[in-house]
């Protein structure tokens, strides 16, 4: 079977600076692996040059079987770029910026029944109220997982996301859980840079971690660097175990702040 | 005399017809190009490439010197397309290579263009004062050919700009995330920079090249400041942009001052009737809705052992 991503001795320089040296990724059809490595590792400059948002000095990259290029299969692809917000200089709303993506590679006009399909990926990330509304009016986490529906809209088998959940209010980060988990379940491939696995570890089945510009593990998912996991920790996230068996499903509404009598 | 037939008498006149129909084609089209450079912030864009179409009109004019063209000025629209095209697209592809480097390169094309022209001018037998009707506009000269030009270049405009309005909100919203669904990006890009240079030529006749950005950006200032979708935005400065150029223009038929002036006051008069009235009518939506909590409903990242009244 080919792989969905493959990347052979990828050497990537910006600005004169060698960011990546000789970096192989393989992501298999259907897995779900976690690009890690601290900040300023080259994780996202790897994943924008997988992407072709970065050229690439030396090495090759295929996606879903095709060389880097006109002749990859873009409407089977999604990708998120790492974004604080998703404003513009001109009011725009959430449904538009989902639109764009409805466009890729030489199909320059969005097809018949848009519109559903827009709609339909903003609901599979919560959205679907807010439609309507200026993109500028949402918190950030709302920004952001309307940037994940634009990548979601074109219903891609492989989806690639460079640090989705960056400065994410928790209920978004719980939403984007979940719908990465249903993603994964219906089969597709998913590549996602993260500073750390927090709310998506229980879907991640490989990590890979970048020091330096290089591949320094490729395996299972390590465990926290320092006391992160350590007993005395203090975990500021809410975790799907914690709700109380009173609680509803809907955790990530729920205020989570208990006051001590 | 009364107003109706004062009124008749400025529709019947050809020269006011022409006028009127230029007027209102670049008043619809200005607007169209200028969402898109809003939204990449090149708002002053158009602004560079009138510049540098100065320098297109004043060859035009050389050129048609030489040939011994009746008018001596014949070739310098023509001029002016093919010189905003060429820079448009020079300014897109030194805009893409970067950031620093592009805004020196962009200041050298800007003044080299002024400066060119000026100078090509006097060498084609002109004085600077020629170039005053392409600085400020010259619409009530605008011949059945000019027109002819203006409503295909508009309609060129119109079609592209509101046709590929998708793919051009794409490039101009998310280069990076347009390149990574394998969007022709660089193509897209010069397409806008193109159909600005169009537009900038068309404008030319109606406000001149020095108000040129002004058509192109105040209107959709304005739209901005009532609307929240991007199609909106459009659709309200084109409607703002056909009214002021055709109300600046009549204004004009009976008094005798500037047309391409007139128009950008009344542009900028309305930004400032609306950037004060924009408050109020908000405050008063606020409270007809009701009082109600800006702050979504989320819950706290920390652990409160206490609050207090709030």
């Amino acid at each position: 079977m080919t792989p969905a991503v493959l990347a052979r001795g990828v050497h990537v320089t910006l600005g004169g600076a060698a960011i990546l040296h000789h970096v192989d990724l393989t992501v298999q059809t259907g897995e779900t692996v976690a690009l890690l490595g601290a900040n300023g590792s080259g994780k996202s400059t790897l994943v924008r040059a997988l992407v072709g948002a970065v050229p690439i000095d030396r090495g090759t990259v295929e996606l879903l079987g095709r060389p880097l290029g006109r002749s990859v299969a873009w409407d089977r692809m999604g990708y998120v770029p790492q974004r604080v917000t998703a404003t513009t200089g001109v009011p725009t709303t959430a449904s538009e910026v989902v639109t764009s993506g409805t466009l890729y590679g030489r199909r320059l006009l969005p097809p018949r029944g848009a519109r559903a399909r827009v709609l339909e990926a903003l609901d599979a990330v919560g959205l679907a109220a807010v439609a309507d509304r200026a993109v500028r009016e949402l918190s950030g986490g709302q920004q952001q997982r309307v940037l994940i529906a634009r990548a979601l809209v074109r219903r891609p088998d492989l989806l690639m996301l460079d640090e989705p959940v960056a400065g994410v209010d928790l209920p978004s980060q719980q939403a984007f859980a979940d719908a990465l988990g249903r993603l994964a379940a219906s089969g597709t491939t998913i590549l996602v840079v993260l500073h750390e696995l927090g709310a998506i570890a229980p879907l991640i089945g490989r990590a890979v971690v970048l020091r330096h510009g290089s591949v320094v593990h490729d395996g299972a998912p390590p465990s926290p660097a320092h006391d992160h996991a350590a007993a005395g920790h203090e975990h500021l996230h809410p975790h799907t175990g914690d709700t109380d068996a009173g609680e509803t499903s809907d955790a990530g509404v729920t205020p989570t702040v208990r006051l001590r009598p | 005399m009364n107003a109706w037939s004062e009124l008749g008498g400025m529709l019947t006149d050809p020269l006011m017809q022409r006028a009127l129909v230029a007027a209102l084609l670049v008043g619809l089209a200005a607007p169209v190009i200028g969402t898109y450079l809003v939204q990449r912030r090149l708002s002053l864009l158009g602004d560079g490439i009138g510049h540098v179409a100065l320098t297109g009109v004043a060859v035009g004019w050389l050129a048609g010197s030489i040939m011994g063209l009746a008018p001596a000025d014949a070739l310098a629209v023509p001029g002016a397309v093919v010189a905003a095209v060429l820079g448009a697209v020079i300014i897109e592809l030194v805009r893409e290579r970067g950031r620093t480097s592009g805004d020196v390169a962009l200041a050298l094309l800007f003044y080299g263009g002024i400066a060119g022209g000026v100078l090509i001018i006097s060498r084609a037998g002109g004085t600077s004062a020629n170039l005053m009707s392409y600085l400020f506009g010259s619409i009530s000269t605008v011949t059945g050919a000019d027109l002819a030009l203006t409503v295909a270049l508009s309609l060129l405009v119109l079609g592209t700009g509101i046709g590929l309005r998708t793919a051009l909100f794409a490039v101009s919203h998310d280069e990076e995330f347009a390149r990574a669904a394998g969007l022709p990006v660089r193509l897209l890009n010069i397409t806008i920079a193109v159909i600005a240079a169009l537009t900038v030529t068309v404008a030319m006749r109606v406000v001149g090249l020095l108000l040129v950005s002004a058509l192109m950006i105040v209107p959709v200032a304005v739209a901005q400041l009532v609307t929240t979708s991007f199609r909106r935005t459009m659709t309200t400065g084109m409607a703002i942009g056909a009214t002021v150029c055709v109300l600046g223009l009549t204004i004009t038929y009976w008094n005798d001052v500037s047309p391409g002036a007139m128009i950008v006051v009344l542009a900028i008069g309305l930004y400032a009737v609306t950037a004060t009235v924009r408050p109020v009518v908000l405050a008063r939506r606020r409270r007809e809705s009701g009082r109600h909590d800006p702050h979504p409903q989320v819950p706290d990242d920390v652990q409160l052992t206490e609050t207090r009244e709030a």
